[in-house]
């Protein structure tokens, strides 16, 4: 048996099977969490002695553009002392924040970033959410699904604008 | 009493020494740093959502645009994820050039660090020095693959092609002079007290903070956390060839110089076995709905000429699945995650870039240090924005 087995079993022992859902694909164990004990079992994974994931290797957003649950967001975790990594998943509904883990892992800090950025997910307590690779005025988020990929409007010429001007113009308006 | 008053100063995106388009915004007390804030995505192109839009084989040359100094490592990061999803068993040989390959884009990619970490620091010899070696190889890559820098060679299930006939020679040429080339930049560097003071100590990272963060490659191994890809899970035989991963104590700039240096003189260990034994045989799995026959079956084999059109135009179809793909690329841990939903395009991939993770230690590292030594800092992590951007 091998030891991301093990941390699966010791995982549904804790926790019991309501929480914790195991799947498998290509040879991987991937463990699927209620979201509302999500936060508490990551924690756990990242802390017991016996699971001792160190490392946030990634954690990413995937859009499945369904009705129910659609986003989730995947934890691939690594555990450098016994070497082994494991992918945990959450599913979300549109409109669902998610307890951020950036005081488990700093990695998470710049990822939930992205997560933010590209699905437009937004995570309680997170210390610092903004965009991170996209302008902080683009509109939209570009990993959905329903979001075309040449963007919505690319003839449209980029006029930039100063704060100043803009708030000159609104003044003119009103006057 | 004067009145204490913080400067904030813009540092990017266009500064020679932040090695790409990266702004840092740096909060100054005096001389020394408070705060600094990294603002990235100037190089964004949505490489995550152009995939999704491309076949498989199409993507391919996506990941020859992450970093640029490595297109071969980071096709083989994506030929591994996707042959996870389909199952695929490699031909030893292939294998075998594929690591040969990866290890000289790594002593390439080194040299390039060194050079230009060299020269940010003010000494300049050292950076003509490297990127003579650099062109060897380069010269290596162009023979073998046809470009220096956007190869595309490592395809799903094995090789574009296989390597030339003169291909052992010239890597054997290379791997002959350049010990005493590394030892050049040794005399350079290693002992000058100028560099020394200017590396030793300065931006430290301990090991817990490095783990936390993500980091990988040589900025965790010199912080002394021994965890190398290619150790910890082995991927195309790599668990066949005797090398050994350099780590360091202190986790400051000069340890991650050290390491470096180290990791170049083991990738030509690497590099030296690989073609010592390089068996023979096909460079292709044989599998004859993802990979493309050859070109001299497809102008006398009506069949063939099918079966490659097909694959071009269409594509071919993984199963409904998941697959996470890592090599251990010059930056630190590179990996694919790619999800299939049955369909010849993927429908979700993610790259893990070591270089994104990395760049986000550096105002750890850097708080409370002189901001002379931002410089440094940054030139040490060595960053490419094309795969923090994506």
């Amino acid at each position: 048996m091998t030891g991301t087995q093990t941390v699966v079993q010791r995982l549904v022992a804790t926790f019991g099977e309501g929480p914790v859902t195991v799947s498998e694909s290509n040879g991987a164990p991937h463990v699927t969490l209620d979201p509302r004990r999500a936060r508490e079992i990551l924690d756990f994974l990242r802390n017991d002695p016996e699971c001792a994931f160190e490392m946030l290797t990634d954690l990413f957003g995937v859009d499945y553009n369904t009705k129910k649950d659609r986003f989730e967001l995947v934890y691939l975790l690594n555990s450098l002392s016994k070497n082994m990594r494991l992918a945990v998943k959450v599913r979300l509904n549109e409109g669902e924040v998610f307890p951020t883990v950036s005081d488990i892992w700093l990695a998470a800090d710049w990822f939930e970033r992205e997560i933010f950025d590209m699905f437009g997910i937004r995570f309680l307590n997170h210390p610092d959410l903004r965009r991170i690779l996209l302008d902080d005025d683009f509109e939209g988020h570009p990993l959905r699904k329903d979001f075309p990929t040449e963007g919505y409007d690319f003839d449209r010429p980029l006029v930039v604008q100063l704060e100043e001007e803009r708030e000159g113009e609104q003044e003119g308006e009103k006057g | 009493m004067a009145e204490t008053r913080f400067m904030t100063i813009n540092m990017g995106p266009q500064h020679p020494a932040t090695h790409g388009v990266l702004r840092m915004l740096v909060e100054l007390d005096g001389e020394v740093i408070k705060k600094s804030t990294p603002y990235i995505g100037y190089l964004h192109r949505g490489v995550e959502k152009l995939a999704e839009a491309r076949t498989y084989l199409q993507a391919l040359t996506l990941s020859d645009r992450l970093d640029y100094t490595n297109g071969l490592s980071n096709n083989l990061a994506y030929c591994l994820a996707c042959e996870k999803l389909l199952g695929l068993e490699i031909p030893k040989r292939a294998q075998c050039l594929r690591v040969v390959l990866c290890e000289l884009q790594r002593i390439a990619a080194h040299l390039l660090w060194v050079a230009t970490h060299a020269l940010d620091l003010g000494a300049m010899t050292v950076l003509f020095y490297a990127f003579r070696e650099r062109e060897t190889i380069l010269t290596i890559v162009e023979h073998v693959t046809g470009a220096r820098l956007t190869p595309s060679y490592i395809r799903i299930g094995g090789l574009a092609k296989d390597v030339p006939p003169d291909f052992k020679s010239m890597v054997q040429a290379f791997v002959d002079e350049f010990p005493g080339k590394i030892d050049e930049y040794e005399t350079l560097l290693t002992k000058n007290v100028i560099w020394r003071r200017r590396t030793q100590g300065i931006a430290q990272l301990s090991a817990p903070d490095a783990i936390s963060y993500g980091v990988t490659g040589p900025v965790l191994r010199a912080s002394g956390v021994n965890y190398d890809v290619r150790k910890a899970y082995p991927y195309s035989s790599y668990d066949e060839f005797d090398f050994i991963v350099p780590l360091g104590t202190n986790g400051d700039v000069y340890d991650r110089y050290l390491v470096r240096l180290q990791e170049m003189r083991q990738s030509l260990r690497i590099v030296e076995q690989g073609i010592a034994k390089l068996p023979d045989g096909p460079v292709n799995a044989h599998v004859l709905d993802v990979v493309p026959p050859d070109k001299d079956e497809v102008q006398h084999d009506m069949a063939a000429l099918i079966r490659h059109f097909k694959i071009m135009e269409e594509g071919f179809k993984p199963p409904v699945g998941e697959a996470y793909g890592a090599v251990e690329a010059p930056k630190g841990e590179l990996g694919f995650y790619l999800i299939s939903d049955g369909s010849s395009k993927p429908f979700r991939m993610r790259i893990r870039a070591p270089s994104f993770l990395n760049l986000a230690s550096i105002p750890k590292m850097i708080e409370g240090q002189m901001v002379a030594d931002v410089v440094a800092a940054i030139g040490s992590v060595d960053i490419v924005l094309g795969e923090i951007d994506r």
